[in-house]
């Protein structure tokens, strides 16, 4: 009878759920709903299906100078903060040491740090040392918003990957260097890639930080965020927030996608202490999925 | 490990580089950009403004005018108090979500998963738009309102009022709370809540004395989470919060734009970060009067 109450409280729950989830994604859905809409309000009744505003997007200037801005800051901050996130989770469960603890530690503060206050104090920094508000900048400052992610998602990687592969390796004679590269990284590439393209979407999406950090060439929230002043171009901006969602989705949809199932490969299939071969199997094993 | 026990003076050497090459990026960011950036914020707390970079001699004054003038007090304690109830509202929404996930997914676990964390890689910025086209004077809710004729006029209730900036900060962070609370459910024994029921213990029981302490460091942690980028944040109020929720993040944030009063930004940034501070200590104290298995 229990297992029956039990059942129906989890049905009610299923139906919670299910609310739940309208309301995470019903406000953010109307921005792509309204970006069709033929009016220049975001309001009911729709007044019929649309692609003017999608056409304004095309041979904007500033548009496509704020867009290419975002593409190239994002990606140099999400390699930067791969490697830290690699490097440092990596010194953190292997190195044996405190500083690489401490490290590992501070990399995952900002957590704990109100997005203005990042903002701030590299303001002050950048201009401490003479960069002043620049793309440099603001990819110092993405690497800084991304780290803590890319710890947390390459630690667990790292974690995941049974001992004994690595002391296997270690064990034939294969240098700190040799068994980094040819072992532990190849193991985790889908995480490293699953890390790269989070390490992306944050900086591409990021406005709270960048605001302080950026010159004369904003990026594409900026560029977002100086729009909202004129309600004329609200139909523009829905465009555009339609077209970052749908890319946003895709990005987040693939980085999970990769993160399991890099973890699928090695981790239900523990490595037999007994048989040094292991590394060469858990290598295959990757490739082969 | 055992290689490590024969091991010639190259190697030693080699194996020095490869611990320096592994420890520098990780060392330059944390203790550059993080470390000596906050100590920056922290020095400058203490200076005069005279409109240099680090501006002038050492003064308390900043740190006088933010406990003195009401104002800041006023800001602050808005601050908190939006702040806590998102926190609240977050949390609360998201513990059934997550002990559902936990408890009775099944098969559907992988992709509920999927979906409520997909929100969290998407803008930001664009998420706090949406909210303000819903409640915007001519925007969706009025108009839906109207249209199906419940209201006759459209109404200025919704947009820039503190209600509408603890709705929108609640529903960008949401995402941020189910993760840390279905991870401390996931991970309380099932034999813990099977031993309850066998000596007697009802579904409501055992969930109160035993799943819900249990859950309690996940219940905290995503607090913090959301708590604290609520707490300083600036977008939220000046898209759909109006001059009535100007927040602590909002002062902050015009110190250094058109106050340009750069130490005495630092000097709230300072005040912030230990109201932050108190609030960890005080997360940490419930933690382990919860006995966290962290």
């Amino acid at each position: 009878m229990s297992t029956a109450r039990a059942q129906g409280g989890g049905r009610w729950l299923g139906v919670y759920v299910v609310a739940y989830l309208v309301f995470l994604y019903l406000p953010v859905l109307l921005i792509p709903l309204f970006s069709f809409n033929n009016s220049i309000q975001a309001a009911f009744p729709l007044q019929g299906f649309t692609l003017q505003w999608y056409a304004t997007l095309f041979g904007n200037s500033a548009l496509t100078g704020a867009l290419l801005n975002s593409l190239v800051i994002g990606a140099i901050a999400a390699t930067g903060a791969t490697l830290c996130g690699i490097t440092v989770s990596y010194m953190d469960l292997y190195g044996r040491s405190p500083l690489a603890a401490t490290i590992s530690a501070i990399a995952r503060l900002p957590i704990l740090i109100p997005g203005v206050i990042v903002g701030i104090s590299l303001l002050i920094l950048i201009n401490l040392i003479g960069l002043g508000p620049s793309r440099i900048a603001i990819v110092l400052g993405h690497i800084l918003v991304a780290l803590p992610t890319t710890v947390v998602i390459m630690r667990s990687r790292f974690a995941a990957i049974p001992k004994t592969i690595r002391e296997a390796a270690l064990d034939l004679g294969a240098s700190d260097w040799t068994t980094f590269r040819r072992v532990m990284l190849p193991l985790s590439l889908p995480a490293i890639i699953s890390a790269f393209m989070l390490a992306f979407l944050i900086s591409f999406d990021e406005f709270i930080v960048v605001f302080f950090l950026a010159g004369t060439e904003p990026t594409l929230p900026l560029y977002i965020w100086s729009q909202l002043r004129f309600p004329k171009s609200l139909p523009t901006v829905m465009a555009l927030g339609t077209s970052i969602l749908a890319v946003s989705f895709i990005i987040a949809a693939a980085a999970e996608i990769l993160r399991h199932r890099g973890l699928s490969a090695t981790a239900p299939k523990p490595a037999d202490p007994s048989q040094p071969k292991q590394t060469k199997r858990g290598e295959l094993q990757w490739h082969s999925t | 490990m055992s290689a490590l026990v024969a091991t010639s003076a190259p190697e030693v050497r080699s194996s020095q580089g490869f611990r320096f090459a592994m420890l520098l990026p990780g060392a330059l960011v944390t203790f550059l950009l993080i470390l000596f950036a906050l100590g920056l914020v922290l020095f400058l707390a203490f200076r005069n403004n005279d409109g240099s970079l680090l501006g002038a001699g050492f003064t308390v004054a900043n740190f006088v005018t933010v406990v003195s003038d009401p104002l800041y007090w006023t800001v602050t304690l808005r601050s908190l108090i939006i702040a806590a109830l998102v926190t609240l509202a977050t949390v609360v929404t998201a513990y059934p979500v997550a002990y559902y996930l936990a408890f009775h997914a099944g098969r559907r676990r992988g992709l509920l998963l999927f979906l409520v964390t997909l929100p969290f890689w998407t803008s930001y910025l664009l998420r706090v738009f949406a909210w303000k086209i819903v409640l915007a004077y001519n925007g969706v809710l009025n108009s839906a309102l109207i249209e199906s004729g419940i209201w006759s006029e459209p109404t200025l209730a919704f947009l820039n009022t503190p209600a509408a900036v603890v709705i929108t900060l609640a529903h960008a962070y949401a995402p941020f709370a189910i993760l840390p609370i279905y991870v401390a459910l996931d991970t309380i024994p099932k034999s813990l809540i099977e031993a309850a029921s066998d000596l007697g213990a009802r579904p409501f029981t055992s969930f109160r004395r035993v799943v819900l302490p249990n859950s309690m460091p996940g219940v905290l942690a995503a607090a913090l989470v959301v708590f604290v980028p609520t707490v300083g944040d600036y977008v939220t109020p000046a898209l759909v919060g109006g001059p009535a929720s100007t927040m602590i993040g909002t002062l902050i944030q015009a110190q250094f734009g058109k106050a340009n009063d750069w130490p005495f930004g630092a000097a709230l940034s300072v005040a912030v970060m230990l109201v932050i501070l108190a609030v960890v200590l005080v997360a940490r104290f419930a933690d382990r009067r919860f006995g966290s298995r962290t």
